[in-house]
């Protein structure tokens, strides 16, 4: 008898284990999920980025210009803003997670609600958060 | 098409095992660094939304505030440790080559740990003026 479980044979191998992803209609849920990994990910490169601007700024002021002038640039800026998104949504969906972690909204209509607070939210939380730093700061 | 083979999982090798006993510490940690982020980002974003106009000097002299100083590097440690355990389930989901996840689980706790150590240094230097 071959080993059922080797690649030799197919019949098991091919057995789906869980539902797949193909035969689930779009759900606002889905996207919130994989969305708070990937930002999670963007974040954490985020913060080497601000470790980046800490150890420039304990370095002196050449490596503190150097760095203000890449975060200043266009792609910078757009790079930034991106980041900015990132921890909108993480903020948002993280809260949105705890929350779900204490035994809360978990019926459908409160899960489908709460994941397009997260999506609409975030996006108006870095958009006015922009809004408010260039409009203190002065500067475009 | 015949005999008990076909009905077979990989169930056999988990069965008995029982669990890790660690997962209940990794959902914890998780949960308490990100209610930590939570509150030292929305202070810090604070922060930042004041550091407008602000030179070099002014900047650092921001940074070198004890209180400010105190919670930029619980920020960092809480951050990383946060990032590693996110990162980590990550490379757990994803990555199921041996060798190419055990190096992918270092990697992530190097950089982590180099990375929250290096902040803290800085903040450290700064608010010491060294």
């Amino acid at each position: 008898m071959a080993a059922p479980d080797s690649p030799a044979s197919p019949r098991v191998r091919e057995r789906p284990l869980s539902p797949h992803l193909q035969v689930y209609k779009r759900q606002v849920q889905m996207m919130t999920s994989i969305t708070h990994r990937a930002t999670g990910m963007v974040l954490a490169v985020g913060a080497l980025a601000m470790v980046w601007g800490l150890t420039a700024l304990a370095a002196g002021p050449e490596r503190w210009d150097a760095f203000a002038a890449c975060v200043g640039s266009p792609l910078g800026k757009l790079v930034l803003f991106g980041f900015t998104w990132a921890l909108a949504y993480h903020f948002i969906n993280g809260i949105r997670h705890l929350v779900q972690d204490a035994g809360y909204g978990f019926a459908v209509p409160d899960f489908v609600r709460s994941s397009w607070i997260s999506v609409i939210g975030s996006i108006v939380l870095a958009v006015l958060g922009w809004a408010v730093a260039l409009a203190t700061w002065g500067q475009a | 098409m015949n005999g008990p083979g076909m009905f077979r999982t990989p169930l056999k090798r988990a069965r008995g095992l029982g669990s890790a006993k660690d997962g209940t510490v990794h959902f914890m940690r998780q949960r308490i660094t990100a209610v930590a982020v939570a509150l030292a980002g929305i202070y810090l974003l604070g922060l930042l939304f004041g550091l407008g106009g602000v030179d070099y000097a002014g900047a650092r002299a921001i940074v070198a505030n004890p209180f400010n100083a105190t919670v930029l590097a619980g920020f960092l440690v809480a951050a990383f440790w946060h990032a590693k355990l996110g990162l980590q389930v990550i490379i757990e989901d994803y990555v199921h080559a041996p060798l190419l996840a055990g190096i992918a689980h270092l990697a992530n706790i190097f950089v982590c740990a180099l990375a929250a150590i290096a902040g803290v240094l800085a903040v450290v230097r700064i608010a010491l003026g060294a």
